[in-house]
């Protein structure tokens, strides 16, 4: 099965109907619907039915959508993933992850709602926000604690108001944070994603901090600003000479397949399988990108 | 009858004239003359307006302003109240557009029978509401920015006595719109009325000495000049330079219409464009400049109501000539004093179709709006869902019939209800004259432009979809809502450019 890409996650308040309904023209890989940190407590109900609602009549095409839902230990937390369940979202996020333990009261939770609403058993995945030092420090174990998990996310004004600090533009305070998470998703073979860039008037902060983990190798990053998609995109946008190597590879494999040869050459070079996965993510970002044409060649912009 | 775009038109405007809209139309038009009485060189300086309007007006006459000054405007609220004050009846008021800031002392007018009539581009706001219910026994006749133009020339409108306000003036009447406290920039709609007006009456607070020039309007057009204390609020007349947008879908909209444009055959060195003032319209200017000097692209020339956007692009030789019949703010205004590749046009050059060639029928890349588009892609720019008036033709028609890629931008919905519907409320612009519509949720284009079709279906990442999914679309958003229920009594009339009859108003029944 193809990787899902996953560059841009991007939040969308639950209580604001007008960013709901438009939340899926602006091309973000994952939209996440937050009932937690932006709702106040007396509009908790109100988001949830408004979330529910539009599941049930917007449509969003293929992009996969995320909920946040209301902690561990909080009174929506029940309701709030049966909603959710019920209408079918694909992941459920849980905030201020910091044990395995939440995860798999998440599960057991999901597992319930699924069978009470008839949905398919396993059909909604999870994600794990990290937001503490306790946190990061059991991401290993977080990360493998169900099968159902699709990615983590670091949280960074909490984890760094855990961690007696704030957010510097160098990033310094998040370093060990993002390489624990990403190397716990890695590891367990699931999506890593970067937390969210505030300050919508720094695009050059945006663009240094969004290069910076890319470099890292995250999956992609949450987003506050529907503006901050393109952004995003360009920089995880494959260059021209990567593409052509990919389509060779890819090219080779092809005819690797088609003589019913186990070994793809190139070159008269073996080519080893992370270069073909790499390959492979490489074309999917160029189609993502708009880079290839409807006969697969690179177009140039 | 019924006419090319499928709109009853009732018996009662066809006899005062009018052809339905689709039917032939002359191509060979004479033109009339304005009465002239002549110079007795005992000077032009009126004392004051109640003056003035004692010599010229009388009981029946038609009367026409200019909507330069926009939300700024002082002059035509100065002159209704000394017209409605001296006790005259029965005007027909035939203005270029009437802006929200002029509707009181509209509505006093009609009220006490000092306005009868009213020919305009377009009206909002009370006045709008007040026509909409009947207030007039004659329905409003509404034109394009071309079509009147073309009405003066005519004679279809006579204008007995025109009223313009401007920045600036001499004694004998040498005016233009681009210097002093109000300036406004071109006086493109001012210019038709001065020509062919029987009397020119200049109001201005800015007497300057004789001759002044660069003179727009010309002492030889000018019966009289009176001085006022104050033509316009220059914080209100245009604002101070137009920001671009910062909202995503306006941007998303914009993105899309840009690649639309980048992509089709028109994109190449040397073509035209008229962007309007609407925020995505200007934020396709960003997009459009970023392409053009990528591909090292050079515009001909920009046309229509101006932006500083599009000033600047001509500062930085990305567009040749602006071709200026309006300025939307005040750094379009002052660019058009310095900048010799900013012509002034007059509406006739503009969008006349009765001319022997006008800017519209040359431009190739138009940008329009909508207040909604239906799935045969007749465009409403007049009345709103409820039937109610409140909006204007301005150059829609006429871009859209003389552009050749025509592209409206407009959200799927406003609020809650749908832009992109089965049947707009009226029709202002025949669907045939629009080939694209750009909405936050794809681009649908005319399936009679099959070469657009071809060409932009390649194109990775340009969603096409077609109009009518875009309109279940908006109905499954919004619901679809009761139909609207009007009384017989015709409001308004809708002409198109040339003339003929494309839509009628009917009087709202709440």
């Amino acid at each position: 099965m193809e990787e899902r890409l996953r560059r841009t996650m991007m939040f969308v308040p639950g209580n604001n109907p007008g960013m709901i309904k438009d939340a899926g023209i602006y091309g973000a890989d994952s939209i996440m619907f937050d009932l937690e940190d932006s709702v106040s407590l007396a509009e908790k109900y109100a988001a949830r039915a408004l979330v529910y609602e539009a599941l049930q009549t917007v449509d969003y095409g293929d992009t996969e959508l995320v909920v946040r839902i209301n902690g561990i230990g909080t009174p929506y937390i029940d309701n709030d993933i049966r909603a959710m369940v019920k209408a079918g979202i694909d992941v459920i996020r849980l905030p201020k992850t910091e044990t395995a333990e939440m995860v798999k009261e998440l599960e057991k939770k999901v597992a319930a709602a699924e069978k009470e609403f008839g949905r398919e058993e396993g059909s909604t995945k999870l994600m794990a926000a990290i937001e503490s030092a306790k946190g990061v420090l059991h991401t290993e174990e977080i990360a493998t604690a169900s099968d159902r998990m699709i990615g983590m996310a670091l949280s960074a004004e909490d984890y760094t108001t855990d961690m007696k600090t704030h957010r510097y533009p160098d990033g310094a305070e998040l370093e060990f944070a993002r390489n624990m998470i990403l190397h716990a998703c890695r590891a367990a073979g699931i999506a890593a994603f970067d937390t969210v860039f505030t300050n919508m008037n720094d695009v050059e902060g945006f663009r240094r901090e969004t290069e910076h983990i890319h470099e890292l190798g995250f999956d992609g990053k949450s987003l506050i600003n529907p503006r901050q998609i393109d952004w995003v995109n360009e920089i995880y946008a494959p260059k021209k000479e990567d593409i052509f190597k990919a389509q060779r590879i890819i090219a080779a494999l092809k005819e690797a397949e088609e003589n019913g040869s186990g070994v793809v050459s190139m070159d008269g070079q073996m080519v080893d399988r992370p270069v073909v996965l790499r390959a492979q993510r490489t074309i999917a970002l160029a189609k993502a990108s708009n880079m290839l044409n409807e006969r697969g060649e690179y177009i140039e912009k | 009858m019924k006419n090319k775009v499928n709109r009853e038109i009732p018996e009662s405007v066809l006899n005062k004239g009018y052809k339905p809209y689709g039917e032939e139309v002359e191509k060979v038009v004479q033109r009339v003359a304005p009465t002239v009485h002549t110079s007795d060189g005992s000077g032009k300086l009126c004392d004051s307006i109640a003056d003035v309007v004692k010599k010229t007006l009388k009981d029946g006459m038609t009367i026409s302003f200019h909507h330069h000054f926009r939300a700024g405007d002082h002059v035509f609220n100065l002159v209704m109240r000394e017209i409605i004050d001296q006790g005259i009846k029965d005007l027909t008021l035939a203005p270029s557009s009437l802006h929200a800031v002029m509707n009181d002392l509209v509505i006093e007018g009609i009220n006490k029978g000092t306005i009868t009539k009213i020919e305009t581009s377009g009206m909002r706001g009370s006045l709008g509401e007040v026509v909409s219910h009947g207030a007039l026994k004659e329905p409003v006749v509404f034109r394009s920015h071309g079509a009147r133009a073309r009405a003066i020339e005519s004679g279809r409108v006579k204008i007995d006595v025109a009223f313009l306000g401007v920045p600036i003036a001499d004694k004998y009447g040498n005016a233009n719109g681009m210097e002093g406290d109000a300036a406004f920039g071109s006086l493109g709609y001012a210019l038709v009325d001065a020509q062919y007006a029987d009397r020119v009456v200049l109001l201005t607070d800015n007497i300057v000495d004789a001759p002044h020039t660069p003179a727009s309007i010309k002492q030889t057009q000018v019966d009289y000049v009176v001085k006022v204390d104050e033509v316009g609020d220059p914080d209100k007349i245009g604002s101070g330079a137009t920001r671009f947008t910062k909202d995503p879908k306006e941007l998303k909209i914009a993105q899309m219409a840009n690649e639309v444009i980048v992509n089709s055959p028109y994109f190449k060195d040397g073509f035209s464009f008229q962007t309007g003032s609407g925020a995505a319209a200007l934020a396709v200017a960003r997009y459009l400049k970023q392409d053009m000097i990528k591909h090292d692209i050079k515009a001909s020339f920009a046309l229509g109501g101006i932006t500083s956007p599009i000033v600047d692009l001509a500062k930085e030789g990305l567009v040749r000539k602006v071709m200026d019949v309006q300025d939307f703010d005040k750094g379009a205004a002052d660019s058009m004093m310095n900048n010799a590749n900013q012509q002034e046009i007059d509406a006739s050059w503009y969008a006349d179709p009765d001319n022997k060639g006008s800017m519209t029928d040359q431009v190739d890349v138009v940008i329009l709006s909508a207040l909604e588009i239906d799935t045969k892609f007749n465009v409403n720019v007049m009345t709103g869902s409820d039937g109610v008036i409140r909006g204007a033709i301005g150059g829609h028609q006429d871009c859209s019939a003389g552009g050749k890629l025509v592209i409206v931008t407009a959200p799927l919905t406003r609020g809650r209800l749908a832009t992109v519907v089965r049947d707009v409320t009226n029709v202002t612009t025949p669907g045939s004259t629009i080939d694209v519509l750009v909405t936050e949720y794809g681009v649908a284009i005319n399936p009679e432009r099959k070469d657009l079709v071809e060409k932009l279906s390649k194109v990775p990442g340009l969603p096409i979809i077609d109009i009518n999914e875009l309109a279940d679309k908006a109905e499954k958003l919004v619901g679809k809502p009761e139909p609207l229920k009007f009384k017989d009594n015709t409001v308004g009339i809708i002409e198109y450019r040339d003339g003929t009859v494309i839509d009628t108003i009917k009087e709202v029944d709440d």
